[in-house]
Protein backbone atom coordinates (compact mmCIF):
# COMPACT_ATOMS: atom_id res chain seq x y z
CA UNK A 1 0.00 0.00 0.00
CA UNK A 2 1.82 3.01 -0.94
CA UNK A 3 1.32 6.32 0.61
CA UNK A 4 1.57 9.89 -0.83
CA UNK A 5 2.84 12.27 1.83
CA UNK A 6 1.91 15.47 -0.12
CA UNK A 7 -1.73 14.46 -0.08
CA UNK A 8 -2.41 16.09 -3.84
CA UNK A 9 -1.94 14.70 -7.39
CA UNK A 10 1.38 13.71 -8.57
CA UNK A 11 2.83 16.63 -10.28
CA UNK A 12 3.73 15.54 -14.09
CA UNK A 13 6.86 14.56 -15.00
CA UNK A 14 8.59 17.08 -16.98
CA UNK A 15 11.66 16.06 -17.24
CA UNK A 16 14.20 15.47 -19.70
CA UNK A 17 13.94 11.53 -19.21
CA UNK A 18 10.02 12.12 -19.67
CA UNK A 19 10.10 13.88 -23.11
CA UNK A 20 12.84 11.62 -24.14
CA UNK A 21 9.80 8.85 -23.35
CA UNK A 22 7.53 10.08 -25.42
CA UNK A 23 9.56 9.70 -28.10
CA UNK A 24 9.47 6.11 -27.95
CA UNK A 25 5.85 5.93 -28.00
CA UNK A 26 5.75 7.70 -31.08
CA UNK A 27 8.10 4.97 -32.52
CA UNK A 28 5.34 2.78 -31.99
CA UNK A 29 2.75 4.09 -34.00
CA UNK A 30 5.91 5.00 -36.64
CA UNK A 31 6.21 0.62 -36.42
CA UNK A 32 3.03 0.18 -37.04
CA UNK A 33 2.76 2.67 -40.06
CA UNK A 34 5.63 1.09 -41.64
CA UNK A 35 4.17 -2.73 -41.07
CA UNK A 36 0.90 -1.52 -42.69
CA UNK A 37 3.03 0.15 -45.34
CA UNK A 38 5.12 -3.23 -45.88
CA UNK A 39 2.17 -5.18 -46.01
CA UNK A 40 -0.11 -3.14 -48.44
CA UNK A 41 3.40 -3.07 -50.79
CA UNK A 42 3.80 -7.10 -50.52
CA UNK A 43 0.63 -7.28 -51.49
CA UNK A 44 0.34 -5.06 -54.63
CA UNK A 45 3.24 -6.23 -55.74
CA UNK A 46 2.29 -9.84 -55.13
CA UNK A 47 5.30 -10.96 -52.86
CA UNK A 48 2.66 -12.70 -50.80
CA UNK A 49 -0.94 -14.08 -51.97
CA UNK A 50 -3.25 -10.53 -51.58
CA UNK A 51 -6.52 -13.25 -51.50
CA UNK A 52 -4.79 -14.69 -48.68
CA UNK A 53 -3.52 -12.14 -46.46
CA UNK A 54 -5.74 -9.35 -48.38
CA UNK A 55 -3.85 -5.66 -47.64
CA UNK A 56 -4.21 -3.00 -45.40
CA UNK A 57 -6.44 -0.44 -48.26
CA UNK A 58 -8.65 -3.27 -48.87
CA UNK A 59 -9.65 -4.06 -45.19
CA UNK A 60 -10.16 -0.31 -44.73
CA UNK A 61 -12.91 0.00 -47.59
CA UNK A 62 -14.72 -3.09 -46.28
CA UNK A 63 -14.31 -0.92 -42.98
CA UNK A 64 -15.48 1.84 -44.00
CA UNK A 65 -18.29 0.09 -45.95
CA UNK A 66 -19.60 -1.79 -42.41
CA UNK A 67 -19.35 0.96 -40.35
CA UNK A 68 -21.26 3.28 -43.07
CA UNK A 69 -24.16 0.63 -43.57
CA UNK A 70 -23.63 -0.07 -39.32
CA UNK A 71 -23.14 -4.03 -39.92
CA UNK A 72 -20.29 -3.79 -38.14
CA UNK A 73 -21.79 -1.56 -34.86
CA UNK A 74 -24.37 -4.71 -34.65
CA UNK A 75 -22.14 -7.24 -34.56
CA UNK A 76 -19.86 -5.38 -32.12
CA UNK A 77 -23.19 -4.70 -30.22
CA UNK A 78 -24.49 -8.42 -29.82
CA UNK A 79 -20.76 -9.52 -28.77
CA UNK A 80 -20.97 -6.70 -25.79
CA UNK A 81 -24.22 -7.64 -24.79
CA UNK A 82 -22.66 -11.34 -24.43
CA UNK A 83 -19.81 -9.63 -22.49
CA UNK A 84 -22.09 -7.64 -20.22
CA UNK A 85 -24.11 -10.71 -19.15
CA UNK A 86 -21.19 -12.94 -18.82
CA UNK A 87 -19.08 -10.42 -16.94
CA UNK A 88 -21.96 -9.75 -14.65
CA UNK A 89 -22.90 -13.46 -13.55
CA UNK A 90 -19.18 -14.95 -13.48
CA UNK A 91 -17.97 -11.74 -11.75
CA UNK A 92 -20.60 -11.47 -9.51
CA UNK A 93 -20.61 -14.87 -8.94
CA UNK A 94 -16.74 -15.11 -8.50
CA UNK A 95 -17.13 -11.99 -6.18
CA UNK A 96 -19.87 -13.63 -3.63
CA UNK A 97 -17.56 -16.98 -3.58
CA UNK A 98 -14.43 -15.21 -3.14
CA UNK A 99 -15.89 -13.16 0.01
CA UNK A 100 -17.49 -16.34 1.37
CA UNK A 101 -14.03 -18.50 0.80
CA UNK A 102 -11.82 -15.63 1.92
CA UNK A 103 -13.45 -14.66 5.48
CA UNK A 104 -14.79 -18.51 5.92
CA UNK A 105 -11.80 -20.99 6.29
CA UNK A 106 -14.12 -23.65 6.65
CA UNK A 107 -15.60 -22.54 3.18
CA UNK A 108 -11.92 -22.11 1.70
CA UNK A 109 -11.16 -25.85 3.31
CA UNK A 110 -13.97 -27.37 1.64
CA UNK A 111 -13.89 -25.59 -1.92
CA UNK A 112 -10.06 -25.45 -2.14
CA UNK A 113 -9.93 -29.24 -3.90
CA UNK A 114 -12.51 -27.95 -6.26
CA UNK A 115 -11.05 -24.71 -6.81
CA UNK A 116 -7.78 -26.75 -7.62
CA UNK A 117 -9.83 -29.20 -10.02
CA UNK A 118 -11.67 -26.86 -12.01
CA UNK A 119 -9.26 -23.42 -12.57
CA UNK A 120 -6.56 -25.25 -15.00
CA UNK A 121 -9.98 -25.77 -17.25
CA UNK A 122 -9.89 -23.35 -20.19
CA UNK A 123 -13.41 -22.05 -20.85
CA UNK A 124 -13.09 -22.84 -24.29
CA UNK A 125 -12.81 -26.25 -23.28
CA UNK A 126 -16.36 -26.41 -21.70
CA UNK A 127 -18.12 -25.13 -24.96
CA UNK A 128 -19.17 -28.34 -26.41
CA UNK A 129 -20.37 -29.57 -23.25
CA UNK A 130 -22.09 -26.20 -22.56
CA UNK A 131 -23.64 -26.53 -26.09
CA UNK A 132 -25.26 -29.95 -25.40
CA UNK A 133 -26.39 -28.68 -22.08
CA UNK A 134 -28.01 -25.47 -22.83
CA UNK A 135 -28.24 -25.36 -26.45
CA UNK A 136 -26.65 -23.14 -29.53
CA UNK A 137 -28.58 -20.24 -27.77
CA UNK A 138 -27.50 -17.15 -25.78
CA UNK A 139 -27.20 -19.23 -22.76
CA UNK A 140 -24.10 -21.21 -23.44
CA UNK A 141 -22.20 -18.40 -25.11
CA UNK A 142 -22.90 -16.70 -21.78
CA UNK A 143 -22.18 -19.21 -19.63
CA UNK A 144 -18.41 -19.78 -21.23
CA UNK A 145 -17.76 -16.21 -20.96
CA UNK A 146 -19.13 -16.13 -17.26
CA UNK A 147 -16.59 -19.08 -16.19
CA UNK A 148 -13.66 -17.21 -17.95
CA UNK A 149 -14.59 -13.88 -16.12
CA UNK A 150 -15.19 -16.35 -12.71
CA UNK A 151 -12.05 -17.36 -12.00
CA UNK A 152 -10.00 -13.64 -12.14
CA UNK A 153 -12.86 -12.23 -9.56
CA UNK A 154 -12.74 -15.34 -7.15
CA UNK A 155 -9.04 -15.32 -7.26
CA UNK A 156 -8.15 -11.43 -6.76
CA UNK A 157 -11.02 -11.29 -4.20
CA UNK A 158 -10.17 -14.16 -1.99
CA UNK A 159 -6.77 -12.57 -2.03
CA UNK A 160 -7.97 -8.92 -1.24
CA UNK A 161 -9.78 -10.22 1.68
CA UNK A 162 -6.98 -11.77 2.97
CA UNK A 163 -4.51 -9.09 2.53
CA UNK A 164 -6.22 -7.36 5.19
CA UNK A 165 -3.60 -5.98 7.55
CA UNK A 166 -3.37 -7.98 11.16
CA UNK A 167 -2.77 -4.85 12.81
CA UNK A 168 -6.20 -3.58 11.89
CA UNK A 169 -7.20 -6.37 13.07
CA UNK A 170 -6.01 -6.90 16.59
CA UNK A 171 -7.47 -2.92 16.59
CA UNK A 172 -10.60 -4.16 15.82
CA UNK A 173 -10.43 -6.77 18.74
CA UNK A 174 -8.95 -4.04 21.35
CA UNK A 175 -12.23 -1.95 20.31
CA UNK A 176 -14.22 -4.81 21.12
CA UNK A 177 -15.71 -4.65 17.76
CA UNK A 178 -18.29 -7.46 16.21
CA UNK A 179 -17.60 -9.71 13.47
CA UNK A 180 -19.76 -7.56 10.96
CA UNK A 181 -17.92 -4.54 11.68
CA UNK A 182 -14.42 -5.64 11.45
CA UNK A 183 -15.96 -6.94 7.86
CA UNK A 184 -17.50 -3.68 6.64
CA UNK A 185 -14.84 -1.19 8.31
CA UNK A 186 -11.79 -3.42 7.28
CA UNK A 187 -11.39 -6.60 5.58
CA UNK A 188 -13.56 -5.40 2.24
CA UNK A 189 -12.44 -1.51 2.24
CA UNK A 190 -9.02 -3.25 2.02
CA UNK A 191 -9.77 -5.51 -0.42
CA UNK A 192 -11.36 -3.20 -2.99
CA UNK A 193 -8.09 -2.94 -4.57
CA UNK A 194 -7.47 -6.46 -5.64
CA UNK A 195 -11.27 -6.66 -6.24
CA UNK A 196 -11.15 -3.73 -8.69
CA UNK A 197 -7.81 -5.53 -10.61
CA UNK A 198 -9.99 -8.87 -10.32
CA UNK A 199 -12.91 -7.12 -12.05
CA UNK A 200 -10.58 -5.93 -14.68
CA UNK A 201 -8.84 -8.76 -15.58
CA UNK A 202 -12.63 -10.67 -15.73
CA UNK A 203 -13.74 -8.11 -18.55
CA UNK A 204 -10.74 -8.55 -20.52
CA UNK A 205 -10.98 -12.23 -20.21
CA UNK A 206 -14.70 -12.03 -21.15
CA UNK A 207 -13.94 -10.23 -24.08
CA UNK A 208 -11.23 -13.36 -25.52
CA UNK A 209 -13.92 -15.58 -24.57
CA UNK A 210 -16.82 -14.15 -26.72
CA UNK A 211 -14.93 -14.45 -29.71
CA UNK A 212 -13.78 -18.21 -28.76
CA UNK A 213 -17.28 -18.61 -28.39
CA UNK A 214 -18.94 -16.74 -31.37
CA UNK A 215 -16.11 -18.67 -33.61
CA UNK A 216 -17.71 -21.71 -32.79
CA UNK A 217 -21.44 -21.33 -32.50
CA UNK A 218 -23.00 -17.97 -33.49
CA UNK A 219 -25.24 -15.84 -35.88
CA UNK A 220 -23.60 -12.84 -34.84
CA UNK A 221 -20.87 -11.36 -33.38
CA UNK A 222 -17.03 -9.94 -33.86
CA UNK A 223 -16.18 -13.54 -33.59
CA UNK A 224 -18.75 -14.91 -35.92
CA UNK A 225 -17.43 -12.04 -38.38
CA UNK A 226 -13.99 -14.01 -38.80
CA UNK A 227 -15.43 -17.40 -39.13
CA UNK A 228 -17.96 -16.15 -42.02
CA UNK A 229 -14.87 -14.09 -43.62
CA UNK A 230 -13.31 -17.81 -43.44
CA UNK A 231 -16.30 -19.45 -45.01
CA UNK A 232 -16.87 -16.87 -48.07
CA UNK A 233 -13.14 -16.86 -48.59
CA UNK A 234 -13.24 -13.03 -47.90
CA UNK A 235 -10.00 -12.10 -45.92
CA UNK A 236 -10.67 -8.24 -45.78
CA UNK A 237 -13.92 -9.09 -43.56
CA UNK A 238 -11.89 -11.35 -41.76
CA UNK A 239 -9.01 -8.93 -40.84
CA UNK A 240 -11.39 -6.47 -40.19
CA UNK A 241 -12.87 -8.54 -37.66
CA UNK A 242 -9.47 -9.17 -36.12
CA UNK A 243 -8.77 -5.87 -35.99
CA UNK A 244 -12.01 -4.92 -34.20
CA UNK A 245 -11.34 -7.27 -31.25
CA UNK A 246 -7.96 -5.97 -30.58
CA UNK A 247 -9.46 -2.31 -30.79
CA UNK A 248 -12.07 -3.19 -28.50
CA UNK A 249 -9.69 -5.25 -26.09
CA UNK A 250 -7.66 -1.90 -25.93
CA UNK A 251 -10.50 0.40 -25.30
CA UNK A 252 -11.76 -1.76 -22.82
CA UNK A 253 -7.98 -2.12 -21.23
CA UNK A 254 -7.74 1.63 -21.64
CA UNK A 255 -11.29 2.52 -19.57
CA UNK A 256 -11.04 0.03 -16.84
CA UNK A 257 -7.35 1.66 -15.87
CA UNK A 258 -8.71 5.09 -16.14
CA UNK A 259 -11.48 4.08 -13.96
CA UNK A 260 -9.55 2.17 -11.55
CA UNK A 261 -6.90 5.30 -11.07
CA UNK A 262 -9.98 7.64 -10.26
CA UNK A 263 -11.74 5.42 -8.08
CA UNK A 264 -8.60 3.76 -5.76
CA UNK A 265 -7.44 7.60 -5.84
CA UNK A 266 -10.32 8.75 -4.04
CA UNK A 267 -9.90 5.95 -1.11
CA UNK A 268 -6.21 6.07 -0.46
CA UNK B 1 -20.05 2.54 27.89
CA UNK B 2 -18.69 6.49 29.48
CA UNK B 3 -20.35 5.28 32.95
CA UNK B 4 -18.19 2.23 32.96
CA UNK B 5 -15.00 4.10 32.22
CA UNK B 6 -15.36 6.61 34.44
CA UNK B 7 -15.06 4.63 37.41
CA UNK B 8 -11.15 5.26 36.25
CA UNK B 9 -8.65 3.45 36.95
CA UNK B 10 -8.72 0.21 38.10
CA UNK B 11 -5.48 -1.32 40.25
CA UNK B 12 -3.38 -3.43 37.41
CA UNK B 13 -2.36 -6.76 39.25
CA UNK B 14 0.14 -9.04 37.98
CA UNK B 15 0.37 -12.70 39.84
CA UNK B 16 3.10 -15.29 38.77
CA UNK B 17 2.52 -14.47 35.36
CA UNK B 18 4.39 -16.65 32.70
CA UNK B 19 4.81 -16.61 28.89
CA UNK B 20 6.58 -18.50 26.33
CA UNK B 21 5.94 -18.80 22.77
CA UNK B 22 6.84 -22.64 20.07
CA UNK B 23 8.76 -21.16 17.54
CA UNK B 24 9.37 -23.95 14.62
CA UNK B 25 9.33 -26.97 17.92
CA UNK B 26 11.70 -25.12 20.42
CA UNK B 27 10.08 -23.21 23.30
CA UNK B 28 11.06 -19.54 23.66
CA UNK B 29 10.68 -18.61 27.11
CA UNK B 30 9.30 -14.98 26.97
CA UNK B 31 8.51 -13.90 30.35
CA UNK B 32 9.60 -15.44 33.37
CA UNK B 33 7.61 -15.04 36.47
CA UNK B 34 6.29 -11.51 36.42
CA UNK B 35 4.77 -9.80 39.48
CA UNK B 36 3.55 -6.61 39.25
CA UNK B 37 1.09 -4.59 40.89
CA UNK B 38 0.32 -0.97 39.26
CA UNK B 39 -1.93 1.53 41.69
CA UNK B 40 -5.27 2.84 39.90
CA UNK B 41 -4.43 6.51 38.27
CA UNK B 42 -0.43 6.12 38.41
CA UNK B 43 1.85 5.76 35.70
CA UNK B 44 4.78 3.62 34.94
CA UNK B 45 7.18 2.86 32.82
CA UNK B 46 8.09 -0.46 31.37
CA UNK B 47 11.93 -0.42 29.62
CA UNK B 48 13.91 -2.30 28.74
CA UNK B 49 16.23 -3.69 25.44
CA UNK B 50 14.39 -5.06 22.46
CA UNK B 51 13.18 -8.73 23.19
CA UNK B 52 12.55 -8.27 26.80
CA UNK B 53 9.37 -9.15 26.72
CA UNK B 54 7.86 -5.69 27.67
CA UNK B 55 5.35 -5.39 25.11
CA UNK B 56 4.61 -9.24 25.29
CA UNK B 57 3.60 -8.24 29.11
CA UNK B 58 1.31 -4.97 27.43
CA UNK B 59 -0.38 -7.33 25.32
CA UNK B 60 -1.49 -9.88 28.49
CA UNK B 61 -2.66 -6.76 30.22
CA UNK B 62 -4.49 -5.78 27.00
CA UNK B 63 -5.83 -9.33 26.87
CA UNK B 64 -4.37 -9.58 23.47
CA UNK B 65 -2.41 -12.31 24.93
CA UNK B 66 -2.72 -14.59 27.62
CA UNK B 67 -0.04 -16.18 30.21
CA UNK B 68 0.49 -19.94 30.56
CA UNK B 69 1.00 -19.15 34.44
CA UNK B 70 -1.08 -17.04 36.81
CA UNK B 71 -3.17 -14.16 35.74
CA UNK B 72 -3.55 -10.67 35.29
CA UNK B 73 -6.54 -8.39 36.48
CA UNK B 74 -7.58 -5.12 36.19
CA UNK B 75 -9.69 -3.67 38.83
CA UNK B 76 -9.61 -6.88 40.31
CA UNK B 77 -11.52 -8.72 37.31
CA UNK B 78 -9.62 -11.53 35.29
CA UNK B 79 -8.39 -10.38 32.26
CA UNK B 80 -10.18 -12.88 29.71
CA UNK B 81 -10.95 -10.44 26.29
CA UNK B 82 -10.12 -7.07 25.04
CA UNK B 83 -11.74 -4.80 26.77
CA UNK B 84 -12.94 -1.04 25.72
CA UNK B 85 -11.85 0.37 29.07
CA UNK B 86 -8.40 -0.87 28.57
CA UNK B 87 -7.38 1.58 25.70
CA UNK B 88 -4.37 0.53 23.97
CA UNK B 89 -1.87 3.00 21.81
CA UNK B 90 0.25 0.77 19.32
CA UNK B 91 3.30 1.98 17.98
CA UNK B 92 2.40 2.19 14.46
CA UNK B 93 -1.06 4.50 14.27
CA UNK B 94 -2.99 1.85 12.78
CA UNK B 95 -5.62 4.32 11.56
CA UNK B 96 -7.81 3.20 9.10
CA UNK B 97 -6.29 4.76 5.80
CA UNK B 98 -9.70 4.80 3.35
CA UNK B 99 -11.48 6.75 6.44
CA UNK B 100 -11.49 10.99 7.19
CA UNK B 101 -9.86 11.81 10.61
CA UNK B 102 -13.12 12.15 11.76
CA UNK B 103 -14.47 8.66 10.98
CA UNK B 104 -11.06 6.95 12.38
CA UNK B 105 -11.89 8.89 15.68
CA UNK B 106 -15.02 7.77 15.69
CA UNK B 107 -14.37 4.09 15.10
CA UNK B 108 -12.95 4.16 18.71
CA UNK B 109 -16.50 4.22 19.69
CA UNK B 110 -18.68 1.28 20.17
CA UNK B 111 -21.14 1.24 16.61
CA UNK B 112 -24.16 1.54 18.50
CA UNK B 113 -23.39 4.85 19.98
CA UNK B 114 -26.06 7.42 19.23
CA UNK B 115 -25.29 9.52 16.24
CA UNK B 116 -25.57 12.89 17.41
CA UNK B 117 -23.69 12.16 20.96
CA UNK B 118 -21.27 10.69 18.64
CA UNK B 119 -20.43 13.77 16.47
CA UNK B 120 -20.07 16.09 19.27
CA UNK B 121 -17.45 13.84 21.21
CA UNK B 122 -15.62 13.68 18.20
CA UNK B 123 -15.45 16.99 17.49
CA UNK B 124 -14.49 17.26 21.25
CA UNK B 125 -11.45 14.69 21.16
CA UNK B 126 -10.50 16.16 17.86
CA UNK B 127 -10.01 19.67 20.28
CA UNK B 128 -8.52 17.83 22.82
CA UNK B 129 -5.27 16.83 20.80
CA UNK B 130 -5.46 19.46 18.30
CA UNK B 131 -7.09 18.65 15.05
CA UNK B 132 -9.11 21.05 14.69
CA UNK B 133 -9.94 21.88 10.57
CA UNK B 134 -8.58 18.09 9.79
CA UNK B 135 -11.80 16.34 10.18
CA UNK B 136 -12.08 15.62 6.53
CA UNK B 137 -8.19 14.67 6.08
CA UNK B 138 -7.07 11.30 5.34
CA UNK B 139 -4.68 9.51 7.15
CA UNK B 140 -2.06 10.09 3.93
CA UNK B 141 -2.29 13.66 4.07
CA UNK B 142 -1.41 13.75 7.70
CA UNK B 143 2.26 13.95 9.39
CA UNK B 144 3.11 10.99 11.62
CA UNK B 145 2.50 13.34 14.31
CA UNK B 146 -0.76 13.66 13.70
CA UNK B 147 -1.50 10.59 12.87
CA UNK B 148 -0.44 10.05 15.89
CA UNK B 149 -2.78 11.98 17.40
CA UNK B 150 -5.94 11.14 15.60
CA UNK B 151 -4.48 7.43 16.73
CA UNK B 152 -4.67 9.20 20.52
CA UNK B 153 -7.94 11.05 19.93
CA UNK B 154 -9.63 7.29 18.93
CA UNK B 155 -8.18 5.24 21.72
CA UNK B 156 -9.48 7.85 24.69
CA UNK B 157 -12.77 8.99 23.43
CA UNK B 158 -14.13 5.82 25.01
CA UNK B 159 -12.18 7.01 28.49
CA UNK B 160 -10.95 4.29 29.15
CA UNK B 161 -10.23 3.67 32.89
CA UNK B 162 -6.23 1.96 31.61
CA UNK B 163 -4.06 3.43 28.98
CA UNK B 164 -2.05 0.98 27.61
CA UNK B 165 1.12 2.57 25.34
CA UNK B 166 3.48 0.51 23.24
CA UNK B 167 5.89 2.41 22.36
CA UNK B 168 3.39 4.97 21.38
CA UNK B 169 6.44 8.12 20.20
CA UNK B 170 8.76 5.33 18.94
CA UNK B 171 8.53 6.52 15.36
CA UNK B 172 8.55 9.69 15.49
CA UNK B 173 10.98 12.62 15.48
CA UNK B 174 12.30 14.27 18.96
CA UNK B 175 10.22 17.23 18.74
CA UNK B 176 6.95 15.97 18.37
CA UNK B 177 7.73 13.06 20.09
CA UNK B 178 8.34 15.61 23.49
CA UNK B 179 4.98 17.50 22.15
CA UNK B 180 3.14 13.99 22.29
CA UNK B 181 4.30 13.37 25.94
CA UNK B 182 3.32 16.68 26.88
CA UNK B 183 0.00 16.24 25.83
CA UNK B 184 -0.86 12.37 27.31
CA UNK B 185 0.33 14.18 30.46
CA UNK B 186 -2.19 16.77 30.20
CA UNK B 187 -5.08 14.65 29.31
CA UNK B 188 -3.71 12.31 32.15
CA UNK B 189 -4.20 15.30 35.23
CA UNK B 190 -7.89 15.09 33.82
CA UNK B 191 -8.70 11.49 33.73
CA UNK B 192 -6.32 9.74 35.51
CA UNK B 193 -6.40 7.15 33.86
CA UNK B 194 -3.97 3.65 35.39
CA UNK B 195 -1.45 4.28 32.63
CA UNK B 196 1.92 1.70 31.47
CA UNK B 197 4.27 3.43 29.34
CA UNK B 198 6.36 0.48 27.40
CA UNK B 199 9.03 2.26 25.58
CA UNK B 200 13.38 2.37 25.03
CA UNK B 201 13.40 5.52 25.61
CA UNK B 202 15.21 6.26 28.75
CA UNK B 203 14.66 9.89 29.12
CA UNK B 204 10.60 9.20 27.64
CA UNK B 205 10.23 6.77 31.04
CA UNK B 206 11.62 9.19 33.63
CA UNK B 207 9.98 11.72 32.35
CA UNK B 208 6.77 10.41 32.08
CA UNK B 209 6.56 7.64 34.76
CA UNK B 210 6.22 7.13 38.70
CA UNK B 211 7.91 3.86 38.62
CA UNK B 212 10.42 2.73 35.70
CA UNK B 213 10.62 -0.41 35.24
CA UNK B 214 13.84 -2.35 34.25
CA UNK B 215 13.72 -5.73 32.50
CA UNK B 216 16.00 -7.94 31.57
CA UNK B 217 15.73 -10.55 28.58
CA UNK B 218 15.22 -14.77 28.15
CA UNK B 219 13.29 -15.00 30.37
CA UNK B 220 12.18 -11.45 30.56
CA UNK B 221 11.85 -10.42 34.21
CA UNK B 222 11.74 -7.51 35.83
CA UNK B 223 15.37 -6.55 37.35
CA UNK B 224 14.83 -3.37 39.00
CA UNK B 225 12.28 -0.69 39.87
CA UNK B 226 13.47 3.12 40.35
CA UNK B 227 10.77 5.50 42.03
CA UNK B 228 10.55 8.82 40.07
CA UNK B 229 10.41 10.98 43.07
CA UNK B 230 10.59 14.77 40.96
CA UNK B 231 8.01 17.64 41.26
CA UNK B 232 5.92 17.99 38.33
CA UNK B 233 6.28 19.71 35.90
CA UNK B 234 9.18 17.55 35.25
CA UNK B 235 12.69 19.09 33.94
CA UNK B 236 14.95 17.13 31.82
CA UNK B 237 17.77 19.43 32.32
CA UNK B 238 17.56 19.24 35.65
CA UNK B 239 20.32 17.74 38.10
CA UNK B 240 18.17 15.43 39.72
CA UNK B 241 16.65 14.04 36.46
CA UNK B 242 20.36 13.24 34.93
CA UNK B 243 20.82 11.48 38.35
CA UNK B 244 18.07 9.30 37.23
CA UNK B 245 19.29 8.84 34.08
CA UNK B 246 22.35 7.54 35.40
CA UNK B 247 20.82 5.54 37.33
CA UNK B 248 19.02 3.91 34.70
CA UNK B 249 22.23 3.55 32.75
CA UNK B 250 24.25 1.85 34.86
CA UNK B 251 21.17 -1.15 35.46
CA UNK B 252 21.85 -1.42 31.12
CA UNK B 253 25.57 -0.57 31.13
CA UNK B 254 27.27 -1.48 34.55
CA UNK B 255 29.37 1.17 36.18
CA UNK B 256 31.10 2.89 33.98
CA UNK B 257 28.45 5.93 33.73
CA UNK B 258 29.36 8.85 35.90
CA UNK B 259 26.78 10.06 38.21
CA UNK B 260 27.26 12.73 40.42
CA UNK B 261 30.29 13.96 38.76
CA UNK B 262 31.22 16.63 35.99
CA UNK B 263 34.32 16.62 33.92
CA UNK B 264 33.81 19.59 31.65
Amino acid sequence: METKKNGGGTPGKRTGKGDVRYLWYALSWVLLAAFLAFWQLSATNRWVNPTIVSMPSKIWDRFVSMVSNGSLFNHIGSSLGRVLQGFLTGGITGLLLGLLMGLSPRFEAVSSLFVSLLRPILPIAWIPILILAMGIGEESKVAVISIGSFWPMLLDTINGVRSVDKQLLELGDVLEKDRKTKILRLVLPSAIPSIFTGARQAISRAWSCVVTAEMIAASSGVGFLIQYGRELSQPPLMFVGVTVIGLIGLAIDWLTSRLERRLLYRNR
Amino acid sequence: MTEKAKQAGGEISIRHAKKSFRIEGRTLEVLGDIDLTIEAGDIVSIIGASGCGKSTLLRLIAGLDFPDGGEVRIGGKKVEKPSVNVGVLFQESRLLPWDTTEKNIAFGLPEKFPRDQKKKLVAEYMHLVGLDGFEKALPSQLSGGMQKRVAIARTLINRPGVLLLDEPFGALDAFTRMNLQEEIIRIRKQERMTTVLVTHDIDEAIYMGNKVIIMSAKPGVISKVIRVELPEPRRRTSGDFALLRARVFREFYGEQELPEEYSI
